[in-house]
């Protein structure tokens, strides 16, 4: 009974948005008072997750999510000293779960496996890097570098045109192969780039090598030099918002249907006439595109690359990202990206500091050998098997667009008659017990 | 609600539990005992594959503090150490360095190991004026770039490198040199300027070639290097490897002297080569600590506090901290005995001449980097670490 | 130049042996386990490091003992390759209950498995070096001498185009011993019982459980044997290089996994000649690159060099070297 009318009152959209609202506000004043509070943080951050269930148009729920992430979080986060540490966390978090779309296109909607992903995330940003350093003078015969600020923007473009390309690349030789083939190929093609980029200063100059290029241009916004994360945290807002448009825009149209059905069958789609090889590389060049964006955004951002930030291992984290969220599923891959760059940015540094601070305090006694400074990869591994283990099908797992065709069917011989009234269909009891426990994953 | 189903609920619920209890429990210790937390920041890598470095200059740092405690705690404050994980990760460096940003309990940074990490940390640094003394970063990039708060207190490798093939090819008479080199910012860094000098001097280099960290088999490029009939082997890059490329040329009869680098300098070298060791020469930047009366201490009390040996990082760990602590405790008493700002530690930390610390003097030129750094030459007559001197070099003026 | 190749060639073959055969052991752990279940299990390649890890423990016990001295050093070998071999292969089968099993139950997508096995690599390795640090101050192991008299072949005296070969006395023993090992496994899966039962889940897992085969049984096994045989191969690593730390499983693991894939995955003798042929094949770029391109290109590309043959095999022979072509039904 009780259930049944908390059930009904979370349906009603009137007191969801109350409570929503009184969530948002409590949060981010909790985060304007409390400054240090990371608690705070992820708090509010959490309410874009919030928002995601609530039963809104979706029009309401982008504008809202909009506000909340431009505008709410940098305020209530700006007047400590944490401003700029949260604003990093927010654009890794942002330039993760833009590459993690990206890849989602791959591995979640065309079902081709790609272990190599982080190769074109490399190649946007040492196009940036060469170019916007006095790298390029090294080689180029013509011009001047390194090249202005303001060109950033241009380049942003660049990337994603060049990554694209690299990702056509990739393709052609993986068109032949399939499934696990396909990722050693991948693979391989992943640390091809690594050591290529890695070794390419003789005997032409070309990436400065193992000593990577440093001292690249901050980008210029009509002449204000971007150099703070605050800043940066704009940028990668407005890349993953058109990234995120892109993507839920491709995923219903011709040809997102065409890659599911290539993922789900690829002799059958050939036979309906889905074009294999140009819906492939169109995962893999759209895919790559992306990454090599926030590849450019990267090299801006940290001033300086080299080959050690594009390794094997973080071709695998995107990959966890993606499955951690739920293959082919957006607001999924988007939710994983966050988990795992929190995780490992914020929550377990701030875990493995508060132990310290105990074992320095004496409050626990812990070996040298145990020192909880060294234990944040061990974390994350157990992490990672209990999400695996009790969340199989991803945090948000995919749920294919559905018609019901009974209640169409009703609809058309009764007329109007609202589902909302009555008691709540089974269909959508369900969905409320899925959303409970995917609330309590976070 | 089956019990399963709240288990990673419970997971999570401890995780949260564990963050409030992080953030309360550092204010709480913010203001024990009535006085003023300052924390001394290190970032070295503490997991992966090159964590025993990062550790040993964790624990010399510690070690520094903690012999710094009392006086601070006489002046009214609690000085802590908070030691981060960079896991040689250039991302995770600068996402904590943000970090160290934003506790304004932190007066300073001790770190990096790897310059990758160091050089864009070393961005945030110097936005939010924090002081970094580097123990170990000798890319010549790292305070090139002019920043008001880089300083380091090793050599850098336009000087280690050259000096190094001075002596290989004068004192060692080589004419016909292989260099090896593990593709990472320090070994190239160190290699190529090897190489460039023995050039000059006269030698013939052979070979350049790279290996893979992490690896464990150099039988390939050890064979090409063997039928060139090099005299001398150059190795650009860390113990880890470079004990192994020692150990496997012996085995293919190549008994030509080998030379290294600083990253060679460890007791590891020998644990693992074992007596191919002798006939190995390195440059490094810290003369033999236990020689010292002073050194001879902090081994002690190293191997009392730790239980193990100490490691040539782990004196550039002490000096660093040392250091830093010495440049802050300056900037206290020139503010009147309160807390200084960053900036003035800062500014109070380059200005330091003549420091004597553990290993090394130290006073910082302009741009941060030491005057007194100096190379040492060592050779391993016998399976054992420390190796024995052979020759001093000072910076060129 | 062409001099140059051919005189170090035998030595670079005896290197490139060497290391193809750890390749190949270690290849074979994920072919099995990928036949099986049709997943490739990322983990693999650290329960080769455990393998040595516990190796050596169980050697600087035996040393402590002071068996070492007491006993010839073959015997002292065959212990610790036994008690290695049976610590992780029980490993094995303990990592397929807790992470792979009840993804299977529940019917999740099979790249979930991957997360699993990335979480258990990193647990692994984590928990190694805290063991290594507890006990030693220090994760780099130096395994105490065994098998290192130094050999040479002098063919030089013999056919003059050569260099004579040295080598270390282990690699007589790693040869042997993997070929045994490989010899061994064959006749199991293709002679045996159970290698029958293994052989018909990997064709079609649900008609072998209406054939009366414990289906998880058999799963089960394939882990014990391929993980036993990972550990096995971690002992023989750790006495032909010397020395160990708890990351040599990650560059190994993919090293091998591109080995069986090479062969065709699935395929147990595919996986063999895979990794020797990937050991020769980085051996001989690692020696030559750098002469054959006039040092253009160096040793650094090795792994470029042998990804990009590994491509070039997988784009003429989809299936790998050795793999079956699948007609897919429709």
């Amino acid at each position: 009974m009780i259930f049944g009318w908390m059930n009904q009152f979370a349906q009603s959209k009137r007191s969801q948005i109350i409570f929503f609202a009184a969530y948002v506000v409590l949060t981010s004043l909790g985060l304007y008072f409390i400054q240090d509070s990371v608690i705070a943080f992820l708090l509010l951050l959490f309410s874009i997750l919030i928002l995601y269930y609530l039963k809104l148009s979706n029009k309401a729920k982008w504008i809202m999510g909009f506000l909340i992430l431009a505008i709410l979080v940098p305020l209530s986060a700006s007047h400590g000293s944490a401003y700029q540490s949260y604003m990093e966390v927010g654009t890794l978090v942002g330039i993760y779960a833009a590459m993690s779309l990206g890849l989602n296109i791959v591995v979640g909607f065309a079902g081709l496996l790609d272990l190599g992903f982080i190769a074109f995330f490399a190649v946007g940003a040492y196009t940036y890097g060469i170019f916007a350093s006095a790298q390029a003078s090294k080689f180029m015969p013509f011009g001047h570098y390194p090249l202005p600020g303001d060109t950033f923007w241009l380049f942003i473009i660049a990337g994603a045109l060049i990554a694209s390309i690299f990702g056509i690349l990739l393709g052609i030789p993986v068109l032949r192969v399939r499934g696990d083939y396909l990722a050693i190929v991948t693979l391989g093609f992943g640390e091809i780039i690594r050591i290529v980029l890695n070794n390419m200063d003789h005997p032409i100059n070309i990436t400065n090598g193992s000593m990577g290029i440093s001292s690249i241009t901050p980008p210029d916004f009509f002449g204000i030099s971007i150099g703070n994360s605050s800043q940066f945290y704009y940028i990668v807002l407005a890349i993953f918002m058109v990234v995120m448009y892109i993507v839920t825009k491709l995923e219903d149209s011709k040809l997102g249907r065409a890659w599911k059905a290539v993922r789900d069958n690829e002799i059958a789609a050939q036979a309906m006439g889905i074009p294999l090889v140009r819906t492939k590389l169109a995962a893999f060049a759209i895919g790559a595109s992306f990454s090599g964006m926030m590849g450019t955004v990267f090299a801006a951002k940290q001033m300086f690359v080299d080959a050690t930030s594009f390794t094997y291992l973080e071709s695998t984290m995107i990959l966890v990202m993606v499955i951690l969220g739920g293959m082919g599923s957006v607001p999924g891959v988007i939710l994983g990206a966050a988990v795992v760059t929190i995780l490992n940015t914020q929550v377990l540094t701030e875990i493995s500091n508060w132990l310290n601070q105990l074992s320095t305090t004496g409050a626990i006694a812990i070996p040298d050998a145990l020192s909880p400074a060294k234990m944040q990869r061990l974390i994350f591994g157990i992490l990672l098997i209990v999400f695996a283990l009790y969340r199989s099908q991803g945090l948000i797992p995919h749920k294919n667009k559905k018609v019901n065709a009974e209640e169409l069917k009703k609809a058309a011989s009764e007329g109007s008659s609202s589902p909302e009234a009555g008691s709540p269909s089974p269909e959508t009891a369900l969905v409320n017990e899925s959303r409970t426990t995917g609330g309590v994953d976070l | 609600m089956k019990i399963n189903r709240l288990i990673p609920f419970f997971a999570v619920a401890i995780l949260v539990f564990g963050i409030i209890s992080g953030c309360s429990s550092s204010k709480s210790s913010g203001g024990s005992g009535g006085k003023t937390v300052i924390k001394i920041a290190t970032q070295t890598p503490l997991s992966g594959g090159s964590a025993t470095l990062g550790d040993a200059i964790r624990k010399g740092a510690q070690l520094a503090i903690e012999d710094q405690k009392k006086a601070f705690a006489k002046k009214g404050f609690d000085l802590q150490v908070a030691p981060y994980d960079d896991q040689a990760d250039p991302k995770k460096g600068v996402a904590n360095a943000q970090l160290i940003a934003a506790n304004k309990s932190i007066l300073g940074v001790v770190g990096h190991l790897n310059s990758g990490v160091a050089i864009p940390s070393s961005e945030v640094y110097e936005k939010n004026n924090i002081v970094m003394v580097s123990p170990a970063n000798t890319a010549v990039e790292v305070t090139e770039r002019g920043m008001k708060t880089v300083n380091r207190i090793c050599a850098r490798d336009d000087f280690q490198g050259p000096s190094g093939a001075s002596f290989a090819v004068k004192t060692l008479k080589a004419k016909k040199i292989f260099i090896i080199q593990d593709k990472t910012a320090y070994g190239s860094g160190l290699a190529q300027a090897f190489r460039d000098e023995a050039q000059k001097l006269g030698a013939k280099i052979l070979g350049y070639e790279g290996i893979t960290v992490g690896e464990k088999d150099f039988n390939g490029v050890l064979s090409q290097a063997a039928a060139q009939k090099p005299d001398l082997i150059y190795f650009g890059g860390v113990y880890a490897e470079g004990a192994l490329i020692i150990k496997q040329a012996r085995d293919k009869g190549l008994n030509i002297p080998i030379m290294g680098g600083d990253g060679m300098d460890s007791s590891s070298t020998v644990q693992i080569a074992g007596d191919a060791v002798k006939n190995v020469y390195f440059s490094t930047v810290v003369g033999d600590v236990t020689k010292t009366e002073k050194g001879k201490k902090f081994a002690d009390a190293y191997k009392a506090k730790f239980g193990k040996n100490i490691e040539s990082y782990s004196a550039y760990g002490y000096d660093s901290a040392a250091v830093l602590l010495e440049g802050l405790m300056k900037a206290i008493d020139k503010n009147g005995g309160k807390l200084p700002t960053r900036e003035a530690v800062a500014q109070s930390v380059r200005g330091i001449k003549d420091y004597d610390g553990v290993a090394s003097k130290v006073s910082f030129d302009s741009k941060g980097d030491n005057d007194y750094a100096k190379i040492y030459i060592y050779k391993f007559d016998k399976a054992s670490y420390p190796a024995t001197e052979i020759t001093q070099i000072s910076k060129k003026q | 130049m062409l001099q140059q190749i051919i005189q170090i060639l035998p030595q670079v073959i005896i290197d490139g042996l060497t290391l193809g055969f750890v390749y190949a052991v270690v290849a074979i752990g994920y072919t099995m386990v990928y036949g099986i279940l049709e997943l490739i299990n990322f983990a693999h390649g650290d329960v080769f490091m455990t393998g040595s890890f516990i190796g050596a423990a169980v050697l600087f016990f035996m040393m402590s003992v002071g068996f070492l001295s007491s006993l010839p050093s073959l015997i002292v070998f065959i212990i610790v390759m036994a008690i290695t071999a049976i610590v992780t292969g029980l490993m094995g089968v303990g990592i397929e209950r807790v992470a792979y099993r009840p993804l299977r139950k529940r019917n999740a997508p099979k790249l979930i498995a991957l997360i699993t096995s990335i979480g258990i690599s990193f647990v692994l390795e984590d928990v190694v070096r805290f063991f290594a640090e507890l006990k030693t101050g220090n994760y780099i192991i130096t395994s105490p001498p065994l098998f290192n008299q130094k050999m040479t072949l002098d063919i030089h005296s013999v056919m003059p185009v050569f260099n004579k070969i040295t080598f270390q006395s282990s690699f007589i023993l790693v040869f042997i011993v993997t070929i045994i090992m490989l010899i061994a496994l064959d006749i199991f899966v293709n002679r045996t019982k159970w290698g029958m039962a293994m052989r018909a889940v990997a064709q079609d897992r649900e008609t072998a459980s209406l054939m009366s085969i414990n289906v998880n049984r058999v799963i089960s096994i394939t882990f014990f044997v391929g993980s036993a045989l990972g550990g096995a191969t971690g002992v023989l690593f750790m006495i032909q290089y010397g020395t160990i730390d708890p990351y040599i499983g990650f560059i190994l693991g993919i090293k091998a996994f591109t080995a069986a894939v090479l062969g065709g995955i699935g395929n147990i003798r595919g996986a063999m000649l895979g990794g020797i042929l990937l050991g020769l094949l980085e051996m001989f770029a690692a020696a030559n690159l750098s002469t054959i391109t006039h040092g253009a290109m160096g040793a650094e590309y090795k792994d470029v060099f042998a990804f990009i043959i590994l491509i070039l095999v997988l784009i003429f022979k989809p299936e790998g070297l050795f793999g079956k072509a699948v007609v897919e039904k429709v």
